[in-house]
């Protein structure tokens, strides 16, 4: 990806430890548990640029991302989370997924998209005050949505967002709200008597993680696809709209959507969710982008090479201290 | 991160064909249902905004899921196991993907839980599946048979059977047996009513495509002793009730994923579905018409696969310094495969307006008397239909056909190799011409309108279309190609001998059928110019084609059949 190489605020441990979770070995026994429960889940997505297909537009001169030429798209690995949470609502009839999200007016967008697949509902935390925020200013921004949402079990996100690639928002959400955090998660294998199981894929291997409720459990790209998009449910929600979104609708579907509380998606502000303004936005990141480079790929020269594996694996080796891979 | 709806603008392109909004105002009953489902629409532009979110998705499932899987579905085919059929991975996340989407019981309504689509959505999405894995949309498409449940059922069977579909239940019809394929009068599969007044089946069904489904719909002999078709009525088996085993799965050439069953019926328990002896001359009927227009579009899916294989490959393939697409021969079998192609198209969704428009009606007419206006037009549409489906699947089955031929001559050598998607689709599409009816029988349902003069009547409405300056030349053509086809009927029903009659029958068809699909190209361009291309090319294609029968028939002494006819003495 020929985009940015930023100088991180070094706030927030990467996230990949699991706080307070138990490590368990194969021999783990699942407590089975008959009786289900209603939850209260929070999704945390992200719209995001989709950087999988950058054209030579996809940065402006100063360095920023140019938003205007890359469409925007529910970032990838949210949508597993999105995944995770809709198998615990199917296994827990009467469980809610709520959707969060911190962004423009329009990632409303990617709420309805949720709810397509089965979300039950949406908030789009959006507020001038809160742009230009790192990820230090955007978990506290989301941790303080998170509060005012109140009742949750489980928080579930995605590992990181394809913009950032931080993976750093999850974890940081997890210690404001003082509460466990599972990452790499490729599986909730077990939700019952306050506790998650959860199957996790590291570097070399997997690891079964058990951790008490409310928890933040952060998805990897490799746990099951999001299911698609429901015929019923695209035709139904399909004029869920935020406030700001409602006003440009036609006369008659703004009427509709008054008629229908569930087509009415809600819009946060900073001082709804009793943010510090010190703390939020570009006041409350400590990020500062130092540099920005463009790193183009280019094809320099061809080198043939024998078919050994000495050859092949010099090459590797250069390869590898070159930064080329690796 | 394909998408087979969004990434095919011809599709749009139907979709909003003028008739639609009166298929969707009376398929809608003025949008009535508004008021009962919070997922009806408010009006016509919020209609056709449904149906394009939900083809959005059939297209974003096809291109990402269906699509990639079709190869390891081809390879691995499903297997029996215990009596019944396990499906290829794939299939089964296939399935998975399409029941999660609400793709079943697309066109039933919604109060079993439906989305109330018209045929012409409906059959559009079969379009997509189809070019995405042709195998797998039978098991998809074979929701359709739900159509005739609604059509002919009574209402608790209607309620307990179509709801399940809508929820994701596959289904199947078990018509042929070893010794009745296309001849189903000879069915023999025994249905014995039982002293309670239920019934149940025994006896064997062979070549039942996806036999092991929920709901099956079977055609049984009910009266003793019959022997004809008169004989027969229409059951429904619930498997969850047991009693029917699959023991094989034919071992097929194409369309592997697609488990084709025989079946043994074991006093397998079946509720009867309307009246008794009317199972073959009523209700099966009305199933294959529908089911012939689910093979229409699964042709045009495979002519669509076979155009983008080839085109890409003609643009990527470098021969003599440069993309073998810039040579004339390479580029006119691309241009005659995409004429083709949208031909297909263009008489496919013809074909399926008329049946919405009559099959709307005839629901209609079960809830109120039809004004005489409305009855009228109800009866138009009902015989354009009736002539249409048999064109329609025999023309672009027959195409489909060609173009994966084409396809793989595009490929050269690789086309040869097991390497290449081409292969897959050239063994996939040879059965579109065969079942539900093959092309034989589909001009034998055809030739009476001929006959009759539906065709002729049909092409002489287009005849007034007006047409913009640059298409003349082209619609002078098509009158010309009308008076040879005139002058052929004639010559041929001017022979008293039905032999001659049936021997010169599919000539006639495949006349009107160039013609036809010559004037919905000349349609299609006066609100696309897109398509002006694929007219010319078509339009000169099928003035050949035209060309050869008239030359054929002119030339031929009824007395010379006898030069190709066996007989046994």
């Amino acid at each position: 990806m020929p985009t940015s190489a930023c100088a991180e605020s070094g706030i927030g441990s990467y996230g990949s430890v699991a706080l307070t979770s138990t490590r368990l070995n194969t021999s783990f026994i699942n407590i089975t548990e008959t009786l289900t429960m209603s939850l209260n889940i929070i999704v945390l997505a992200k719209q995001v640029p989709d950087t999988r297909n950058v054209g030579k537009d996809a940065m402006k001169e100063d360095g920023t991302i140019n938003r205007a030429a890359l469409p925007a798209i529910f970032n990838p690995e949210d949508l597993n989370a999105l995944e995770q949470a809709l198998r615990l609502k199917d296994a827990n009839p009467g469980s809610t997924v709520t959707l969060l999200t911190m962004g423009l007016p329009r990632a409303a967008e990617i709420i309805r998209e949720a709810i397509y697949r089965g979300a039950d509902t949406g908030i789009v935390l959006t507020d001038r005050a809160l742009g230009g925020a790192d990820t230090l200013a955007t978990s506290y921004s989301l941790a303080q949505a998170v509060k005012k949402i109140g009742n949750y079990d489980i928080i579930l996100g995605g590992r990181q967002a394809i913009d950032g690639d931080t993976a750093q928002v999850g974890p940081q959400i997890a210690e404001k709200l003082g509460i466990p955090q599972v990452t790499y998660a490729e599986e909730i294998v077990d939700l019952s008597n306050g506790h998650v199981t959860v199957k996790r894929r590291l570097e070399h291997g997997v690891e079964t993680v058990k951790a008490p409720l409310p928890c933040v459990v952060t998805v990897n790209g490799t746990a099951a696809d999001c299911r698609p998009r429901n015929a019923i449910r695209v035709q139904k929600y399909k004029y869920a709209t935020s406030p700001s979104e409602t006003g440009k609708l036609p006369e008659r579907i703004q009427e509709l959507v008054k008629n229908r509380p569930e087509l009415q998606l809600n819009e946060w502000s900073a001082a709804f969710v009793e943010a510090d303004p010190e703390q939020i936005g570009l006041a409350g990141s400590p990020t500062k982008v130092k540099n920005v480079e463009n790193v183009v790929f280019t094809a320099k020269d061809c080198r043939r090479l024998d078919n050994n594996d000495e050859q092949i694996e010099d090459l590797i080796k250069e390869l590898i201290t070159n930064h080329t891979i690796g | 991160m394909a998408n087979f709806y969004t990434d095919n603008p011809d599709l749009k392109h139907h979709l909003t064909h003028p008739l639609m909004e009166k298929i969707v105002a009376l398929k809608e009953r003025d949008y009535t249902d508004a008021q009962k489902y919070d997922y009806a629409p408010l009006d016509f532009e919020d209609a056709m905004d449904n149906y394009e979110r939900v083809l959005d998705i059939v297209g974003e499932i096809c291109g990402d899921i269906i699509a990639p899987n079709a190869e390891d579905v081809d390879h691995q085919g499903p297997k029996v196991v215990d009596g019944h059929v396990e499906y290829a991975d794939g299939t089964k996340v296939n399935l998975d993907a399409v029941r999660k989407a609400g793709l079943m019981g697309m066109s039933m309504p919604r109060r079993f839980g439906g989305l109330n689509f018209p045929i012409t959505p409906y059959i559009m999405a079969a379009d997509i599946v189809s070019r995405a894995d042709t195998g797998f949309e039978n098991l998809w498409g074979l929701q359709d048979c739900a159509e005739t449940i609604y059509e002919f059922a009574d209402e608790e069977q209607k309620k307990k059977y179509i709801t399940r579909v809508c929820e994701g239940e596959t289904m199947s019809m078990d018509l042929t047996e070893p010794d009745a394929g296309s001849d189903l009068q000879s069915v023999m599969l025994k249905a014995t009513k039982k002293e309670d007044g239920s019934w149940v089946l025994n006896g064997v069904k062979r070549f039942i495509t996806n036999g092991d489904s929920d709901i099956h719909l079977v055609l049984a002999r009910s009266e003793e002793g019959s022997k004809d078709g008169r004989g027969l009525s229409m059951f429904i088996y619930d498997k969850r009730n047991g009693g029917v085993t699959v023991r094989r799965i034919e071992n097929k050439m194409g369309i592997k994923g697609s488990p084709t069953c025989e079946l043994v019926y074991k006093d397998a328990p079946a509720e009867l579905v309307g009246s008794t002896r009317l199972g073959l001359i009523k209700y099966v009927m009305a199933l294959m018409n529908g089911a012939r227009l689910g093979i229409a579009a699964q042709s045009v899916g495979i002519s669509e696969a076979a155009y983008r294989e080839a085109l890409s490959y003609a643009q990527e393939r470098m021969q003599f310094g440069k993309a073998i697409i810039n040579f004339p021969a390479v580029a006119e079998i691309l241009s005659v495969m995409k004429a083709k192609l949208d031909a297909s198209r263009a008489l496919l969704y013809a074909c399926s307006r008329f049946v919405d428009m009559y099959k709307i009606y005839d629901d209609i007419a079960k809830e109120r008397p039809l004004s005489v206006e409305e009855k009228k037009e109800q009866k138009y549409y009902s015989r354009l239909a009736d002539a249409f489906t048999p064109l329609a699947k025999g023309m672009t089955s027959e195409y489909c056909n060609q173009n994966a031929y084409d396809c793989i001559q595009i490929h050269g050598g690789s086309g040869f190799m097991k390497d290449y998607t081409c292969e897959r689709l050239y063994r996939d599409a040879r059965i579109t011409s065969i079942y539900e009816g093959t092309t034989q029988l589909q001009v034998v349902a055809a030739i009476r309108h001929v006959s009759t003069g539906t065709y002729l009547n049909k092409i002489r409405e287009y005849e007034a279309m007006e047409v913009c300056a640059e298409d003349e030349a082209v619609k002078n053509t098509l009158v010309f190609m009308t008076q040879q086809y005139a002058d052929a009927v004639q010559a041929v029903l001017g022979v008293d001998n039905t032999q001659f009659h049936d021997f010169m029958a599919r000539r006639l068809v495949e006349m009107a059928g160039h013609i036809i699909m010559g004037y919905l190209l000349l349609e299609d361009t006066q609100r696309n110019g897109a398509f002006r291309k694929s007219l010319n090319v078509y339009v000169k294609y099928g003035q050949a084609e035209v060309e050869r029968h008239a030359s054929f028939i002119g030339n031929f002494q009824p007395e010379q059949i006898k030069n190709y006819l066996y007989t046994n003495d």
